[in-house]
C-alpha cells in the first residue's frame, strides 16, 4: 500500500490541502485585518492583502476602547465572560457528576423516566423558555445580573453534563462498587472514595465542553444582560460589529480576542474536546 | 434490607435538586410560554387574557404582515436546513474518507477541519459578514473584490444582500449556509471518522479478497455501515438548524424583505424589541414543536435500544 507516485494519493493530498486552505480563509481574514491600521483596513484595493506593517496597536484599542470615538473596549467583557464561565462550569460539572453517578449505578424507581425527561432539556429551542425565564429572574432579584446568567447556564447544563458522566460511569466496573460496599461504604462513601478519584478524565471532558459552550453562548446573554458593562464578550462583540461606523480592524481584533481562549483549549486538549463533541450525540 | 432502602432514598435525594430545576426551568416554563402564546400580552405589562389560538392564526393563516414574515421564515428554515445538512453530511463524509487513507499529517488536517467548532457563532458571523459583504458597484468589498481582482468580476453579486428569489428560495441564504457549514462540517467529519475507525480491518480485507476495488469497498461495505451515524448527524445538525439564531443575527440580521430571516430572529425581535410577548411565545412554541418532531422519536429510539442491550 506504499506505492510512491500513485496519482490517487496525490489527488487525496491535493483535496485535503485545498479544503484546509478554504477552512483557514476566515482565520487569514481575522489575523490580517486585525493587524492593519484603520486607514489601511479602509483601503479596498488592499482588502485581501496582508498588512503592510504589523500594527499591534489595534489589539490595544480593542481591549481598552477608543474613548474619543465613543468605542468601548472589550477587556471588561472578557473578564465578565471569565466570571460567568468559570463558576457556571464548575457547578454544572459537579451536578452532572452526582447525577451521572446515581443514574448509572443506583437506578431508583422512575430513573428510566427521569433521565430521558432531563435529556430532552438540551434539545429544546431556548426561545421557548425565554419569556418565563426573564420574568422569573426579575422576580427573584437576579434579572440583569451575572449571577442570574450563571444560574441559567447551570440549569440548562444539567442534561449534557449528566449524560456525559452517566456514560462515563457506566464503564466503571460494578465489582469496584460491590467491593467497597462489602467494606461497609455507603452511597456517598463510594462516591467519595471510589468514583470521584476515577472521575478526572470525565471532568476534563465535561469542563472543556461546558466552558466552551458557555463562553460562546449568545442568546441567553443578550436577553438577560442589558447593561453593556456586564455583558460577556459575545454580546459586546456583536454590538461592536453592529455599530454604524465599522472599525473593521478593531472588530476583527475583538473577534480574535473572543476566539482565542476556546481555540487554545481546543488546540491543547483536542482529544477531550472531541470526546465531549461525540458524547453530545446521545450515544448510549 | 433497611439500609438498602435508605440508600435508595439518598440516591433519589442526590438527584432531586436537578430534577426540581429541570421540572421548573424546562417543563414549567414551556407550560408558562404556552399560556403566554394563548394570551393577549402585547405590551411591557403582562396580560394573560385568554384569546385561544389567535396568535397562531395570525402567524400561520391570513394576509397580515406577521403571517407574511412568518411564512418567509418557515421557507427559509426549510431551505437552510436542507442545504446545510446536505453540505455537512456530504463534505463531512468526504473529509472523513480522505483522512481514513492513512495520510501523513492526519492530525493537522483533522485539527484544521474541526477548529471552527470551538469558536462562537458570533465570531463566525462577524468574519463571514466581512467575507460576503458585497460593497457597491464602485467600491467592491469581500469576495466581490477578490473576484474582480482575478478577472472574474462578472461573477460578483449581492451575496446576503441580494433580494432575488427562485420560487420561495432566497439566494441570500447561500452565504449564511456556507458560514454555518464551515462551522459544523468538522462535527460530521469527526463522527464519521470515529465510525470508520470502528470498521474491523478484517471486513475490508475480506472485501479485498473478494476482488472489490478500494472505492467499491467504501460504496458497498463501509458507507452502508455508517448509516446510523448519518442519522445521528442529521438529527443533531437538524435541531441546530431549526433553532438557529446567533449566527444569522450577527451575520446578516433579518435582511431586506426578510431574505435571511428565521423564526429565532422574528421571536427575539417581536418579543424583546417590540414587546409583542404573546406573538413571540407563539413563534417559540412552533419552533419547539418542530424540534420535538425531529428529536423525540430519535431520543426514544436510542434510549430504548440502550435498555434492551
Amino acid at each position: 500500500m506504499t506505492r510512491r507516485f500513485d496519482p490517487w494519493r496525490i489527488g487525496i493530498y491535493l483535496l485535503l490541502i485545498s479544503f484546509a486552505i478554504l477552512f483557514l480563509v476566515p482565520v487569514y481574514v481575522l489575523v490580517a485585518s486585525s493587524l492593519k491600521t484603520f486607514v489601511e483596513v479602509q483601503d479596498l484595493s488592499r482588502l485581501w492583502s496582508p498588512p503592510s506593517t504589523l500594527h499591534l496597536e489595534t489589539f490595544r484599542s480593542a481591549w481598552f476602547g477608543i474613548p474619543e470615538k465613543g468605542l468601548r473596549g472589550l477587556g471588561p467583557n472578557i473578564m465578565n465572560s471569565i466570571y460567568l464561565a468559570v463558576p457556571a462550569t464548575v457547578i454544572s460539572s459537579l451536578l452532572g457528576s452526582l447525577n451521572g453517578y446515581v443514574l448509572s449505578k443506583w437506578r431508583f424507581r422512575g430513573a428510566n423516566v427521569i433521565f430521558p425527561l432531563m435529556l430532552f432539556g438540551m434539545f429544546i429551542p431556548y426561545q421557548s423558555i425565554l419569556i418565563p425565564l426573564t420574568q422569573t429572574l426579575r422576580a427573584i432579584g437576579l434579572g440583569g445580573t451575572l449571577w442570574g446568567l450563571i444560574l441559567v447556564h447551570v440549569v440548562y447544563g444539567i442534561p449534557i453534563t449528566t449524560l456525559i458522566f452517566r456514560n462515563y460511569y457506566a464503564e466503571v466496573p460494578t465489582d469496584l462498587i460491590d467491593a467497597a460496599r462489602i467494606d461497609g461504604a455507603g452511597i456517598l462513601g463510594i462516591y467519595r472514595r471510589v468514583i470521584f478519584p476515577l472521575s478526572m478524565p470525565g471532568f476534563v471532558v465535561v469542563i472543556i465542553w461546558q466552558f466552551t459552550n458557555i463562553w460562546n453562548e449568545f442568546l441567553f446573554a443578550v436577553t438577560i444582560l442589558q447593561k453593556p458593562g456586564l455583558q460577556p464578550i459575545t454580546v459586546a462583540l456583536r454590538n461592536l460589529a453592529g455599530s454604524q461606523i465599522k472599525e473593521w480592524n478593531m472588530v476583527m481584533a475583538g473577534a480574535l480576542i473572543a476566539a482565542v481562549p476556546t481555540l487554545l483549549i481546543y488546540v491543547l486538549m483536542g482529544r477531550f474536546f472531541i470526546r465531549g463533541l461525540l458524547a453530545g450525540s446521545v450515544k448510549g | 434490607m433497611a439500609h438498602v432502602r435508605r440508600e435508595r432514598w439518598i440516591a433519589f435525594l442526590m438527584v432531586l435538586p436537578s430534577i426540581i430545576l429541570i421540572a421548573i426551568f424546562v417543563y414549567g416554563f414551556i407550560a408558562w410560554t404556552t399560556t403566554v402564546s394563548l394570551s393577549k400580552w402585547d405590551t411591557v405589562e403582562p396580560d394573560y387574557t385568554f384569546v385561544g389560538l389567535e396568535n397562531f392564526r395570525k402567524l400561520l393563516v391570513g394576509a397580515g404582515t406577521s403571517a407574511r414574515r412568518f411564512h418567509i421564515d418557515l421557507w427559509n428554515t426549510f431551505f437552510f436546513t436542507l442545504l446545510f445538512l446536505a453540505a455537512c453530511v456530504g463534505f463531512g463524509l468526504l473529509l472523513a474518507i480522505l483522512l481514513d487513507q492513512k495520510v501523513k499529517g492526519e492530525g493537522i488536517f483533522r485539527t484544521i477541519y474541526l477548529f471552527p467548532m470551538a469558536i462562537s457563532f458570533v465570531v463566525t458571523g462577524v468574519v463571514w459578514q466581512w467575507i460576503f459583504a458585497p460593497g457597491t458597484e464602485t467600491r467592491l468589498r469581500g469576495v466581490n473584490a477578490l473576484l474582480h481582482r482575478v478577472g472574474l468580476g462578472e461573477l460578483s453579486w449581492g451575496w446576503y444582500t441580494d433580494t432575488t428569489s427562485i420560487g420561495p428560495f432566497h439566494v441570500a441564504l447561500i452565504p449564511v449556509i456556507i458560514a454555518a457549514a464551515w462551522q459544523l462540517t468538522g462535527y460530521t467529519m469527526a463522527m464519521y471518522l470515529a465510525g470508520l475507525r470502528s470498521v474491523p480491518e478484517e471486513l475490508r480485507e475480506a472485501a479485498r479478497v473478494d476482488g472489490a476495488s478500494e472505492i467499491g469497498i467504501y460504496r458497498h461495505v463501509i458507507v452502508p455501515m455508517l448509516q446510523p451515524i448519518t442519522l445521528s448527524a442529521l438529527i443533531m445538525l437538524g435541531h441546530v438548524s431549526l433553532k438557529i439564531f446567533d449566527l444569522v443575527f450577527t451575520m446578516t440580521g433579518r435582511g431586506t424583505g426578510f431574505v435571511t430571516d428565521v423564526p429565532g430572529i422574528f421571536m427575539f425581535e417581536t418579543t424583546f424589541q417590540g414587546n409583542h410577548y404573546s406573538q413571540g411565545a407563539a413563534i417559540s412554541i412552533i419552533m419547539l414543536l418542530t424540534v420535538a418532531v425531529v428529536v423525540l422519536p430519535y431520543l426514544i429510539f436510542t434510549l430504548r435500544r440502550e435498555v434492551e442491550l
